[in-house]
């Protein structure tokens, strides 16, 4: 009894192929590490190039399975750990774009701050691959794993820039408080299974379907939702969890936090589809109120406060809050029909706008970071003032991005949120679609307020000061942001490719 | 209709945005360049709208030149253009106004950008008119904010960001409005249309509402249209919207742009929800009145003589309303006929009182003074579009109004009533206003002020050729219009009880 004969034991088996995506992603993450840690430094853009090649790979084989997905249909990875679908699939993909796009950035910033080294990208690699598992988890201890994987990358990146006392802050604030929400996601988990027996989402959705609801704790199980709302709501920022996000987003190293609000936010949302929608549909009742009133909380207090900062990182934290907002309204549309073999549009306008969001923020933030110069502080909005004719290419991008935030037609961002309009109209969630458009409108005279200092405002004796030495950039910046720009107004006029694809995002793996 | 011919419609939007490229890539050291460029571009446009207003068959019912592609098929969006009599004459006024606005007024700085935005502006304003498809009207009517946005914040007068800001907020607030509606009304229409399409014929035919939601959504049109126009009481961002735009501005807001509410409200208030239109009537009777009285009297007290043209437009934009919704066929193509009146004579009024303000450097109706002796061309030249504006038989106005209340006066006597004591304060403040600027001596500061030049002369030339000619000879117009009109009002009858009252049937010339 005391010790099983090491030959019974049979390790589950485990689908290496199908898990590619994300191995490519840790072997690289590795390999900088190592590597970077025994050559001498490497020539310019190298640690970048190892990185977006890593990203481009594995978003590439995601490609691969996509396909073998589509004829297959969904399955479960290495005992019912990980799922194995196309709603997996379209985040692993839209995290590698983000992890693509900012190393890009990175390499730029790294340079300018002469902080080069392999460090930050493992860093995104690991956070990336933490992210993947998150989005593709089929079972709360993997999920949570991911969590942390990606969370413990992100305390030590916001705390990056060692020069600079903000970003300390930042990291530290981050940390407290995300150890923090990470304790509220176990505990909650803990419940569940105390309620349910399992914590695998199969099982608990087949023991849920199963037992009469006079057998279930309900109690146990509803706190333990309760709790794991509280965990994730504060991973994607959804108000009333949001107070850390401007400080963090405004101390952390521009690039990092372009890569919190796309990939952080991307695999925190795959984590909440999870969770609500694929494990929970027979409790869509009790949380879908829930949902109701974040997403109102989060479009609300984002526009409205994101009026009256005055610094650009500020305003872009506040923004996102918004924009999770609008994801909320497409995740309250998906909630109608959880559980469904048809669960309507929810989803795929929760992806479309995800991807859509992350090509967005980035390039923002990117404008940011090369805007703000060696020092990574001329981030007030006084230091637009006269940008469009110190670097008028820039601020033609930053006007794209800005727009396409505002959600003005023929921009990705007008895609992304029709879509999630659209899905809540058709689940007849009237309210919030509106209260939505309407945050929308407030949120668009905030955009246009950069748009008008940058365009529009004479530039003072501070700004002129900025125009000279230090904003150079070197081509690694400029593609990322020419890339995130080209995606967001080619999506905005053809986005038929990118909805079909998401159309297919509605069966999961249980 | 009109397979493989060219397509003109496209074209008209396509020739202005590519205009507004090839400025993009002029040398911004050689403005000239950019401006022949603009104004050629826009002049073309114009040819092409006089070429579609030739072979444009008079007497026929329903869409011509309809070009017909699917764009975003998931969603059942295609790129639908056509025209019928009540958009035709919208299509050829924008044409035109736009090469005469540029030709008439000088921005004085940043003229690449100025041609940029106003050329995205026509496209916006054109595909706007021509678009037959719910989605891609939405794109265009949001599109043309942000153009207008910027000419007015970046080259207008002093209170210019406020105003500029007012007009954004009012009017992406009521399109929030619609934004959802429009959704809405797609997906409600799914079952009774049998698939879901963005297409505005088959939905006006085929769409059948339950009475209450046909009434909401007709309502949530009804705003967005009511803020654009702007219809008593969601007004208060025109005055400023148009004292602080530059002329050209103006011009264009004042000639095109408030087309785009009245003709949204017939086109898809009347045309998609007939029964709610039928309904809502005595309120947008009375909200139409109450413009036309509210908008003579503010005129009359204004110092500033921008301002009253500002009120003016008020004014006549509530005998538009008026004769919307009286529902007869000559009122309503009275009210087609008073949309290219207002555009013209209105537009005309901006660009004088634009040029009285470059020679004085002041619009403030006090410090004007016997202008007439000093400059008589010019004073003849205002003379004549402020008749037109009053509305002095043989001239363009008086058809407009005219057929306006005799139409309106046989199914909504006691409005007609009221609302013809607005022809008298039109009157009343023009004639006072003109006899303040030009009669009497001029005192030193006036005396010096520059007659007419040739190129002004030119440009005036074309706005009093149009107004002299459909108010001497309006048969070609009305023979366009009318059956579009009659119609949209068996549309009306068909979907109520409202019957058309016989006397109004039997047309105009007979």
């Amino acid at each position: 009894m005391i010790a099983q004969p090491v030959s019974t034991f049979t390790g589950p088996e485990i689908g290496w192929y199908a898990l590619s995506p994300l191995l490519v992603l840790v072997a690289a993450a590795v390999a900088l590490l190592v590597a970077g840690a025994l050559t001498p430094p490497w020539p310019k853009g190298g640690y970048a190039i190892v990185t977006v090649g890593a990203a481009t790979a594995s978003a590439v084989l995601a490609i691969i399975q996509w396909q073998n997905i589509s004829d297959d249909g969904p399955s479960t990875l290495v005992a019912g750990a990980v799922s194995f679908d196309l709603s997996a699939m379209f985040f692993t993909i839209t995290i590698c774009v983000a992890v693509a796009l900012v190393a890009l950035l990175t390499d730029d910033f790294l340079r300018r701050q002469a902080l080069d080294g392999p460090e930050f990208y493992a860093l995104y690699l690991v956070a990336a691959a933490g992210g993947i598992v998150m989005a593709s988890a089929n079972d709360l201890i993997v999920l949570f794993l991911g969590v942390e994987t990606l969370s413990l990358a992100l305390y030590v990146l916001a705390a990056a820039d060692r020069r600079r006392s903000k970003s300390q802050e930042s990291g530290l604030k981050y940390f407290v408080l995300g150890s923090f929400s990470s304790a509220f996601l176990l505990y909650g988990i803990a419940l569940v299974y105390g309620a349910t027996g399992s914590t695998n989402i199969s099982r608990v959705v087949v023991y849920l379907q199963e037992s009469v609801p006079l057998e279930r704790f309900d109690a146990l199980l509803l706190t333990g939702v309760a709790l794991m709302m509280v965990g994730l709501a504060f991973k994607i920022a959804a108000a009333p969890f949001h107070v850390w996000t401007p400080d963090v987003y405004e101390g952390a190293p521009s690039p990092v936090s372009a890569f919190m609000a796309s990939a952080g936010k991307v695999a925190a949302f795959g984590a909440l589809v999870r969770v609500l929608i694929v494990a929970l549909p027979f409790y869509r009742e009790d949380w879908q109120p829930v949902v109701w009133v974040l997403a109102l909380v989060s479009l609300v207090v984002g526009s409205v406060l994101a009026v009256v900062q005055t610094n650009v990182k500020r305003l872009l934290a506040y923004s996102s809050i918004n924009h999770v907002g609008f994801v909320l309204v497409g995740i309250e549309s998906a909630a109608h029909r959880a559980g469904a073999v048809d669960s309507g549009p929810g989803v795929p306008s929760v992806g479309v706008y995800l991807l859509a969001y992350t090509v967005m923020v980035i390039g923002s933030f990117g404008v940011v970071a090369i805007a703000s110069r060696s020092g990574d502080d001329a981030t007030s909005l006084d230091s637009f003032r006269g940008f469009a004719t110190r670097r008028p290419v820039l601020a033609v991008a930053f006007t794209v991005f800005l727009l396409a935030q505002a959600g003005v037609p023929f921009t990705s961002g007008f895609i992304a949120k029709f879509g999630v309009v659209q899905a809540a109209v058709e689940e007849r969630s009237y309210a919030i679609a509106l209260i939505a458009m309407l945050t929308s409108v407030v949120a668009a005279f905030l955009y246009l307020r950069i748009i008008v200092t940058m365009w529009m405002s004479e530039p003072d004796d501070a700004s002129v000061e900025l125009a000279g030495a230090g904003t150079s950039n070197s081509w690694t910046g400029t593609l990322s942001i020419g890339l995130a720009a080209g995606f967001t107004v080619a999506v905005g006029i053809v986005p038929g490719w990118l909805l079909d694809a998401a159309d297919d995002l509605t069966q999961f793996a249980r | 209709m009109n397979e493989g011919s060219f397509p003109i419609l496209t074209a008209l939007i396509a020739t202005p945005l590519a205009g507004a490229v090839l400025v993009m890539l002029a040398n911004a050291r050689r403005p000239e360049i950019a401006k022949l460029v603009g104004l050629l571009t826009s002049v073309a446009t114009a040819a092409l709208s006089v070429w579609l207003l030739a072979s444009f068959e008079s007497g026929a019912e329903s869409y011509q030149f309809v070009s017909k592609h699917p764009w975003i098929e998931q969603w059942g969006i295609s790129w639908h253009l056509g025209v019928d009599g009540i958009s035709l004459f919208l299509v050829v006024l924008t044409a035109v106004l736009f090469p005469l606005s540029l030709l008439g007024a000088d921005p004085h700085h940043g003229h690449k950008q100025y041609l940029v935005w106003m050329l995205i502006l026509e496209a916006g304003v054109m595909g706007s008119f021509l678009s037959l498809d719910l989605f891609v009207f939405f794109l265009f009517f949001e599109v043309v904010l942000v153009p207008m946005y910027f000419l007015i914040g970046g080259w207008g007068y002093e209170d210019r960001v406020h105003a500029a800001l007012k007009f954004f907020l009012y009017t992406a607030g009521g399109s929030a409005f619609m934004f959802v509606g429009i959704i809405a009304t797609v997906y409600l229409a799914r079952d009774s249309v049998g698939e879901i399409t963005f297409d505005l014929v088959r939905l006006s035919e085929d769409a059948d509402f339950a009475t209450s939601t046909g009434r909401w959504l007709f309502f949530a049109f009804a705003v967005a249209f009511a803020v654009k126009v702007p219809i008593f009481p969601l007004h208060t961002w025109l005055p400023d919207a148009h004292t602080q735009a530059p002329t050209a501005g103006s011009v264009v807001l004042a000639g095109v742009m408030l087309k785009l509410g009245t003709y949204g409200l017939l086109r898809f208030g009347l045309g998609l929800f007939p029964e709610a239109a039928y309904w809502a009537r005595p309120l947008l009777l009375t909200l139409g009145v109450v413009g036309i009285i509210y908008g003579a009297m503010v005129a009359t007290m204004q110092k500033d003589l921008k301002r009253l043209v500002a009120y003016s437009s008020i004014a006549h934009l509530g005998f538009i309303i008026l004769g919307t919704f009286a529902f007869t066929s000559q009122s309503m193509s009275g009210s087609v006929l008073q949309m290219i009146n207002h555009g013209v004579s209105t537009g005309a009024l901006f660009l004088l009182v634009g040029w009285i303000y470059e020679r004085r450097k002041t619009r403030l109706i006090a410090e004007l003074r016997g202008i007439q002796q000093v400059a008589p061309i010019f004073a003849a030249g205002f003379m004549v579009v402020m008749l037109s504006s009053i509305g002095v038989p043989g001239l363009n106005g008086f058809v407009g109004e005219y057929l306006v209340l005799i139409g309106s006066f046989l199914t909504a006597r006691w409005w007609t009533v009221v609302a013809a004591a607005g022809v008298i304060l039109a009157a009343v403040y023009l004639l006072w206003a003109y006899q303040r600027v030009f009669h009497g001596e001029p005192d030193d500061a006036n005396r010096t002020f520059k007659e007419l030049t040739l190129r002004e002369g030119m440009v005036l030339l074309p706005f009093i050729g149009l107004i002299v000619f459909c108010g001497v000879y309006p048969k070609p117009m009305l023979d366009r219009i009318e059956p579009s009109i009659a119609e949209l009002i068996e549309h009306v009858e068909e979907n109520t009880d409202f019957v058309s009252p016989e006397p109004a049937r039997a047309g105009i010339d007979e």
